[in-house]
């Protein structure tokens, strides 16, 4: 049976992608995408990884997918047409592929228990984690205790992200000038009555969003979720107010500088966490001194890197959209 | 009890799966974005709606229950109005919505299909 779903998901995995190759619709291949990544986040489920199949679904299928809508409305839709075929690219792709598919023999076989990824350190993960972090989600032990490092060199990766393409599109305060979305006028009035609906069901939503991305957050420690996933969901949220209520109406609500500082501020809430580690005579992020007792110190530690992973990367999504939204509007 | 139990499961499941693809056959088959927005929609909201209540059914009185009805909650809610903002936008860019009259034509060549 899970051999059955995991071929089927495989199959619509090369069918989309088959398809993104040949459209030539911009449109088109961002919703496909989209489509790869939610089939992906799926095969993840399959394989037991429902943490990083939250991740896909959220940041893959969900905030991924609308920054890719917000590049499209700066360029064109359509790809541009070359002809002749690419005999080298074709060649070099064949080549890569063959190169894969003939390493990939030589790995262990699926799920066989002398892998060499299960003879290292998992069994200490699996088997230590409950009492020397003491968290119910191994996994969350693993990304935020374990492997505190990495994660830290992951959320400098989103600000570096966040930084460069402000650098690139542009710093500059444009409070005064209108969003790329048209604002909708008073209730009631011109064409934009229409979008009454979209407004309530909005408005109607976005606690919620709120709520379960807070509940992502702070949840993680005992289910799949985290930083990432809470911090994509809560900008998913002020994505869609922008949305539908309009940029000018989204930035009165989180005006830019708290954005800006905020990017900062997670990142270095998390490094801190580490320098405060080492005040208190334990290692750099080494949460076990930050309490009076060592799994108390880990469940502190725990929760504040991930709410600064957490407000990195909700702050760095939201400025990601709001500078597509806004160049845009300028280009027009 | 369990195998009546197990019986509504797959009734509401099968149901559900047949829904979602009539809408899918619906979806490739009609002709304009109006008439296919039937077919997406009663993907989003029989199909998901019926397969969600058999699991449901299929959990009894659980937790998951109460998060599969969350779901079917925030489906309920956001399925119409992403069919009602496409079909907004759709509007709003001024595509036409396939009339008689075209169908006329169309029969008229020989390829239409008289609904």
């Amino acid at each position: 049976m899970i051999e059955a779903v995991n071929t089927l998901l495989l199959l619509f995995m090369c069918v989309t992608a088959f398809t993104i190759v040949r459209q030539n619709n911009l449109f088109a291949v961002v919703m496909l995408g989209s489509v790869f990544s939610l089939l992906s986040a799926g095969m993840f489920v399959m394989l037991d990884a429902v943490d990083v199949a939250f991740t896909e679904a959220a940041v893959g299928a969900g905030i991924s997918t609308i920054l890719m809508l917000g590049v499209l409305s700066l360029t064109k839709s359509r790809e541009r047409v070359t002809f002749g075929t690419p005999t080298l690219p074709i060649l070099l792709v064949l080549i890569s592929g063959a190169v894969l598919v003939y390493s990939a023999l030589g790995m262990p076989e699926f799920g066989s228990a002398d892998a060499p990824i299960h003879q290292h350190v998992a069994d200490r993960y699996i088997e230590q984690s409950g009492t020397e972090v003491g968290l119910p989600n191994i996994v969350t032990s693993v990304l935020a205790s374990y492997r505190g490092f990495d994660t830290l060199g992951e959320v400098t990766v989103i600000f570096t992200a966040g930084i460069g393409v402000m650098l690139l599109l542009g710093l500059r305060r444009r409070t005064t000038e209108r969003g790329a979305i048209e604002e909708p006028p008073a209730p009631g009035e011109g064409h934009m009555r229409h979008h009454l609906v979209l407004r309530v069901t909005a408005k109607l939503l976005i606690p919620f969003i709120l709520l379960f991305a807070l509940y992502v957050q702070f949840h993680g420690d005992f289910g799949p979720g985290g930083g990432f996933q809470a911090g994509v969901i809560f900008a998913a949220a002020f994505v869609l107010y922008a949305l539908v209520f309009g940029i000018k109406n989204a930035l009165t609500v989180v005006p830019e500088w708290v954005t800006r500082f905020l990017i900062a501020a997670g990142v270095l809430l998390y490094a801190g966490v580490g320098v405060a580690s080492l005040f208190m005579g334990g290692n750099y992020l080494d949460y076990g001194v930050l309490a009076h007792e060592p799994t108390h110190g880990q469940h502190l530690g725990i929760l504040l890197i991930e709410f600064g992973v957490g407000t990195t990367v909700a702050a760095v999504m939201i400025t990601l959209f709001l500078s597509f939204a806004r160049r845009a509007r300028k280009k027009t | 009890m369990e195998m009546v139990n197990d019986i509504i499961v797959w009734a509401l499941l099968l149901t559900g799966s047949v829904f979602a693809i009539i809408g899918g056959i619906g979806i490739l088959r009609l002709p304009d974005v109006y008439t296919r927005l039937h077919g997406a929609g009663i993907t989003d909201t029989m199909g998901a709606g019926l397969i969600l209540l058999g699991l449901a059914v299929h959990e009894g009185f659980t937790l998951i229950t109460v998060k599969l009805f969350l779901i079917f909650a925030f489906l309920i809610n956001t399925s119409p109005v992403s069919s009602h903002a496409v079909a907004n936008a759709a509007h709003g860019a001024g595509v036409r919505p396939l009339l008689d009259d075209d169908l006329e034509t169309d029969k008229a060549t020989g390829s239409g299909d008289p609904a």
